[in-house]
């Protein structure tokens, strides 16, 4: 069983509580983007095996959308964080360096 | 290669087994083919095949991290049915359904298919509605199905409840030529068969990099060495974002957990397919009389081939409400694959952004069913640079150009 702190209301939230949102960090693409921008937008996805940025809402609690990192190949949580942020904060990206010290960072 | 026939066993019984020969080769690689395929699960394995069957194409080798089938091939619960929605998959499944038929003697070997028939349950009035619409366009499609109503299901499936508390059976669309066939014999029997041609399947071999020159495929290095190539196919299911990272693109694919379990053998109860796509419960029985049980996907990016518990209890109380015998049974084991899942629900046959780079992936939670139509499709488009009548829908640029198969509306969820 996944378990996420939810970084608003401070609970240790279980999966069946929260609802995945996908790969964040995403420049939304907007009035203007060419067909390509709009395509890696919507569709193409890192999918990487290893640290991923993700997307969560705390569904049946506070509702309000937060920021994981996690490892998809050992399930282990580096750090959950807030969403008013287009890229990790160094907090974060140092929890992962702890337990990765070659993670080469998001592409 | 020695042919399997009853009349090999006779022969074999008389002299303690001892003529068998291997089924298939377990070669050091060569330093070049002219085509490469990586994974040799049922889709891998099958292009392989057909590209030597229909294309003449014998100088392939096949390479598998792990062992043959031992990804979600041999993970699977081996539903096969062909009653979709959209023309192009009706097209491909219902090729490859009728493959399934004539697979045994194809490959010789026993792949026990077994056209038992498919009940998926419409359990609201939505799915009844949603089904019907199936059956219409099934109709137009040429693929045999009938809409039925509950009486039916019962006399179809005796141990059924149909008056659930939650979701009554209301009716179901039922497929009388689908069925299931045995997961390992459909691997092992191209496995052999492709040997047999002179392919090389290379087992524990996995791929780590891909060389590219002017922007087509030149090399692979894996863990067994560098092999060059002209001809790239990555078939290797919730892994080809990983292949395809190193190749440079991006696949619109994220990899979750699909889980499935099966019970304790019983006697005979159940001789068709049961579907319960609201409630996601998936259910047969197989010849050794274990109830085998498809369940849910995880909604979150896993590599792990582990699923979450409480999916297992959705199902399982899911399927007690349907089938109230279930809930005397033990359930014997539980685990998990790797799926691929595309934006639309339907798969990837498609060339890429890289010359001599082809992808065959996006089959997510039912490609077991399409395994050799696809095989079919993706060796006539490795064979010849671009995709025949049954691929040409399902490139990777339909993403961009919103042209989408979408099947996620249409059955809710897929198996
Ligand atoms: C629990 C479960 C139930 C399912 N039930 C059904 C069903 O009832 N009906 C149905 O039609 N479908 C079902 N499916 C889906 C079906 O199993 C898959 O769509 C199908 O088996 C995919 O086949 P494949 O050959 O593409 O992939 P796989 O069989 O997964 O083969 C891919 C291979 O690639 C190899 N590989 C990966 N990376 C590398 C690398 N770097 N180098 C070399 N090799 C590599 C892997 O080891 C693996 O063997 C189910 C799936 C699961 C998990
Ligand atoms: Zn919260």
């Amino acid at each position: 069983m996944l378990i996420l702190e939810c970084p608003y209301c401070g609970i240790h939230a279980d999966e069946t509580e929260l609802e995945n949102g996908g790969e964040a960090h995403l420049t939304r693409a907007t009035v203007g983007a060419s067909d390509e921008e709009f395509e890696s937008y919507l569709f193409a996805r890192a999918n990487p095996k290893g640290v991923h940025f993700e997307r969560w809402r705390h569904a049946y609690g506070c509702g309000k959308w937060f920021l994981a990192a996690r490892d998809t190949v050992t399930l282990e949580v580096f750090a959950t964080y807030c969403a008013q942020t287009s890229e990790p904060p160094a907090e974060v990206l140092k929890a992962i360096r702890a337990k990765h010290p070659d993670w080469e960072g998001s592409a | 290669m020695k042919r399997y026939s009853a009349f090999a066993i006779a022969r074999e019984g008389l002299r303690y087994h001892k003529g068998w020969e291997r089924a298939w080769g377990s070669p050091e690689p060569k330093k070049r083919y002219d085509a490469i395929i990586v994974g040799a699960g049922g889709h891998g394995l099958a292009t392989a095949f057909y590209l030597g069957k229909n294309f003449g194409i014998t100088n392939v080798a096949v390479l598998e991290k792990g062992w043959l089938g031992g990804g979600n091939t041999g993970r699977n619960t081996t539903i096969i049915r062909s009653n979709y929605l959209q023309d192009p998959s009706a097209a491909i499944y219902e090729k490859s359904r009728s493959l399934y038929e004539t697979m045994s003697q194809d490959v010789n070997m026993n792949v026990m298919f077994s056209p038992r028939g498919v009940i998926m349950l419409a359990q609201t009035h939505h799915e009844v509605r949603g089904y019907q619409r199936t059956a219409h366009a099934n109709a137009l499609q040429g693929v045999e199905t009938t809409f039925i109503g509950p009486q039916k299901v019962k006399e179809l499936v005796p141990i059924i409840n149909l008056e659930g508390p939650r979701y009554p059976v209301l009716g179901g669309l039922w497929q009388a030529r689908g069925g299931t066939a045995r997961h390992d014999a459909v691997a092992w029997g191209y496995a052999r068969a492709c040997s047999d041609m002179g392919m090389d399947i290379i087992q524990n071999c996995a791929v780590t990099g891909i060389e590219t020159e002017g922007g087509a495929v030149k090399a692979v290095n894996t863990s067994k060495g560098r092999i060059e190539t002209g001809k790239l196919a990555l078939v290797v299911a919730g892994h080809s974002s990983d292949l395809a990272e190193m190749a440079g693109f991006r696949l619109p694919i994220e990899s979750v957990a699909l889980q499935a379990l099966v019970s304790e053998p019983i006697k005979p109860c159940m001789d068709v397919v049961v579907m319960a796509n609201t409630v996601h419960g998936y259910l047969s029985q197989s010849d050794k009389g274990e109830m085998v049980i498809g369940g849910g996907t995880d909604h979150y990016n896993n590599y792990t081939q582990r699923g979450s518990f409480h999916h297992i209890e959705e199902t399982v109380r899911a399927l007690v409400e349907t089938f109230p015998m279930m809930s005397r049974l033990k359930m014997l084991r539980q685990w998990g694959g790797i799926v691929d899942m595309t934006g639309d629900r339907s798969p990837l046959i498609s060339k890429t952004p890289v010359g001599g780079i082809f992808v065959n992936c996006g089959w997510g939670t039912g490609g077991f069913k399409a395994i050799p139509g696809s095989g079919w499709a993706m060796a006539e488009l490795v064979a010849k640079g671009e995709p025949g009548p049954l691929a040409a829908d399902f490139g990777i640029e339909r993403f961009r150009e919103g042209r989408f198969i979408d099947e996620s509306v249409a059955a809710g969820v897929a198996h």
